[in-house]
Formats: structure tokens, C-alpha cells, sequence
């Protein structure tokens, strides 16, 4: 096997972002990974399609599903996070308000991708962008 | 309790009836904060919460949530409802308050 999509997220779109995550879990079904492993996935792909619309100006979610291990990498353009480690830690957000009272913006997103992932890699540069790997081993 | 049993129950509305099934409510959930709701909520759960958006659809699609219940008649968004009603996830209102539904639930056996 060998399988991969890319899918746009756009800034600022809350209507729409889930769609990728919604489509990546439809795709594992039918590769037959189990219910509790596409879950994980697809928290950790929803996490990143809401960060990607909420703080980035825009961005890509790439997935890669392989023998073993199915990669999620979430790339986009900027602005990039100042303190990763910040941005890492359980309730540190810098989410609007209007995006809090949606229920997102609680400084759980990353935490929530880096739990449910087997490997998680961040990297970030102001004003460049920011980079997420997340692998899930089968 | 079956999903499409709660409409036998005139506190319940369900604001989309073509997305009910015979889906059994395996247990119950509530909270607000979306990614907390994502990371511990079971599937097959009736989730309650107060947010309105069509958010919501996608967490309770991802997780594989029976039905979402809203309290208090909190006005539901056009677009939530046909999302919800596309993906087959029945909502229902209530006047009833997030305590009461759980309590109510608690009480028809659900855990």
C-alpha cells in the first residue's frame, strides 16, 4: 500500500475546516486501519484544521499512509509561533475571543495533537511558518 | 435507549428527524470546550452542549457521537442543522437545562 492527499485550509474558514479530517477518516476505513487508531488520527487532523484556520494565513494538511505508520504533516505560511514551548503547554492560547466563544481556543489543540500521536515534531519560524509531523503506528 | 426513541418524549425536539436512526445512546457527554470534548468524549455518546455552530457536526462525526442535545432552546444556526442533517447526526432541543438532560438520562439508564 502507499496513499496520500493533500487538502488546502484556508484562514479563517471555521465553516468548512473538519472536511479534510472528515475525508482522511473515510480513507482509512476503507484501508481497513482500526476504528481506535483513525480516531486518534482524526482528532489530531481536526486539532490541526481548526489551528490552521483559527492562527495561520493559510495552509496545507498532508497525509501518508504506509506499511506500518500513516503520516500527518500540517504545514502552512505563517506568521509562525514566537515560543513553541509556550504554545505547547495546556491552556496558552492566543485565540480571539470571538474564536473562544465558538468553543475552540483553549490551549489544547497541540497538547491534544501531540497525545494522540505516536510521534509529534513542531517546528516553527516567525514570520516563515510552522511545520507539524505527527506519525501513527499501525 | 435507541436515538430515534427520544422523540417519544415531548421535553425532546428533534430539529432534523431524517437523521434519526435505531442508534443505540451507549453513554452520555457534556462540555463546551471542543477540543476537551474531541479528546474524551466516547462514541456513541448524546452529547450536550450549549455551542450552536456548525463546529459541532464535525466533532460529533469524528467521534461517532449518537446525537447532540441542546439545552435551554439555545437557537440553533441554519447551517448546523443541514450539515448535521447531511451527516446523519440527529439534534435535538430541549428546554431543559444541561444539568436536567443529564440527570434525565442518568434516570432512563444511561451511564
Amino acid at each position: 500500500m502507499g496513499y496520500n492527499m493533500t487538502f488546502d485550509v484556508e484562514s479563517g474558514d471555521f465553516a468548512t475546516a473538519g472536511q479534510a479530517s472528515r475525508k482522511i477518516k473515510k480513507k482509512l476505513q476503507d484501508l481497513g486501519i482500526s476504528s481506535k487508531i483513525i480516531r486518534r488520527i482524526a482528532i489530531a487532523g481536526y486539532e490541526g484544521e481548526m489551528n490552521l484556520a483559527i492562527h495561520s494565513d493559510g495552509g496545507q494538511i498532508l497525509l501518508d499512509a504506509e506499511p506500518g505508520v500513516i503520516t500527518l504533516r500540517l504545514e502552512d505560511t505563517g506568521p509562525g509561533i514566537g515560543n513553541v514551548d509556550l504554545a505547547m503547554t495546556e491552556g496558552w492560547s492566543t485565540a480571539s475571543d470571538s474564536v473562544r466563544e465558538m468553543g475552540f481556543g483553549a490551549g489544547m489543540g497541540l497538547p491534544n495533537m501531540r497525545n494522540n500521536a505516536d510521534g509529534f515534531e513542531i517546528t516553527s519560524r516567525p514570520g516563515v511558518g510552522t511545520k507539524i509531523k505527527m506519525t501513527f503506528d499501525l | 435507549m435507541k436515538v430515534n426513541e427520544l422523540t417519544q418524549y415531548p421535553e425532546f425536539t428533534c430539529v432534523n428527524e431524517s437523521a434519526l436512526s435505531d442508534k443505540e445512546i451507549e453513554c452520555g457527554y457534556v462540555g463546551d470546550l471542543l477540543s476537551w470534548v474531541m479528546g474524551n468524549a466516547d462514541a456513541g455518546c448524546a452529547w450536550v452542549t450549549i455551542q450552536t455552530h456548525v463546529n459541532i457536526v464535525a466533532v460529533a462525526v469524528l467521534v461517532e457521537m449518537s446525537c447532540i442535545i441542546i439545552p435551554e432552546l439555545a437557537e440553533l444556526e441554519e447551517e448546523t442543522v443541514v450539515k448535521a442533517t447531511e451527516e446523519g447526526i440527529p439534534i435535538f432541543q430541549t428546554p431543559k437545562n444541561a444539568f436536567e438532560i443529564c440527570a434525565w438520562l442518568g434516570a432512563q439508564g444511561i451511564k
